[in-house]
């Protein structure tokens, strides 16, 4: 295995594990989607709804760890990643050509990317990002909260919440997509 | 002291979900279409591990950094929310192939346009703050 390969599942998947321990140890909690309602506390939106008027300076932690993401991004990207094209399975390369998406050896699809910036590429990242924020505080949690932690924990809710994941994954996947490309 | 620590574990776990790919719009795509085993690879042996995890932290009341038993919250009943919120969110993570890590990973890695999917995704927790009292739950 060369370093510079894709990081094999068995090894992603206990890692992810032991950055859920290793924030339960720091005495938080492994949940991505909370820093979203930190943020928007942190920007005064506490003033006028009270479900943002809680103490948000507790969850300054929850910030921080964000910004060591962008940084391990940005360093994985730049420096551990020289090959940057996605290797799929044949059937996804020909779903894909038959929706007109490249896979353009650049992580993401070009109608993600600022470069071939439109209207319907802003309403998708917008709607996109919405949709994300909206369900994810409306479920209590994203993959980290309730796929890993919720899951780890044999939480029924959690794998409720899963469930809902897949629903709108799949309708967005076999039903949405074909429509809006 | 203490931000340094988790400074440093986020700094690993965005490494790690670069490494894998699990940022890439491409793998999510081919998760919902079950054509690769690798994201449910690494979910999978995530949970799995995760449970022994779990049940080793509550058998042996380990101690976190604070010198407490490691408390783990249940979540509240109900299935509404979890159904509901969680199909929502699952159109936006199949839409643009990203949940609330990557998003912050991707403009770290670069990816500018990621920038509108937070701020959407910002927009979209004030308007569920907004509107919470009137959905279901």
């Amino acid at each position: 295995m060369s370093f510079y390969n894709t990081l094999p599942w068995y090894v992603a998947g206990p890692c992810i594990t032991l950055v859920m321990f290793l924030l339960l140890y720091l005495g938080k909690r492994f949940g991505l989607s909370s820093s979203l309602k930190t943020t928007c506390s942190a920007l005064g939106a506490g003033k006028k709804w009270s479900f943002f008027d809680y103490d948000w300076k507790a969850d300054i932690w929850n910030l921080v760890f964000i910004a060591g993401t962008m940084v391990g991004g940005f360093i994985a990207y730049h420096f551990f990643m020289p090959e940057k094209a996605i290797v799929l399975s044949q059937n996804t390369n020909e779903a894909l050509s038959q929706l007109g998406i490249s896979n353009n050896e650049k992580y993401l699809p070009d109608f993600l990317l600022l470069k071939n910036i439109s209207i319907k590429t802003i309403i998708i990242l917008l709607g996109g990002g919405f949709l994300i924020g909206f369900g994810t505080r409306w479920a209590n949690g994203c993959t980290s909260g309730h796929a890993i932690s919720g899951l780890s924990n044999l939480q029924l809710p959690s794998l409720i919440a899963v469930i809902g994941f897949f629903i709108g994954g799949l309708l967005m996947t076999h039903f949405l997509l074909p429509l809006i490309f | 002291m203490r931000y340094i620590s988790y400074f440093l574990v986020g700094c690993f776990f965005g490494i790690v979900l670069t490494k894998a790919e699990v940022i890439s719009w491409y793998r999510i795509y081919e998760m919902f279409r079950f054509e690769s085993f690798h994201m449910y690879g690494i979910i999978g042996s995530a949970v799995c591990l995760g449970v022994v995890v779990v049940q080793l932290i509550k058998k042996f009341s380990i101690l976190s950094v604070e010198n407490v038993p490691i408390h783990i919250e249940e979540k509240e009943k109900g299935w509404k929310r979890y159904l509901l919120g969680g199909s929502f969110f699952g159109l936006g993570w199949a839409l643009v192939g990203a949940c609330p890590g990557p998003i912050y990973i991707l403009i770290g890695a670069g990816f500018g346009s990621f920038i509108l999917v937070l701020i959407g995704a910002l927009l979209g927790t004030l308007c569920y703050g907004i509107v919470k009292g009137k959905l279901p739950h």
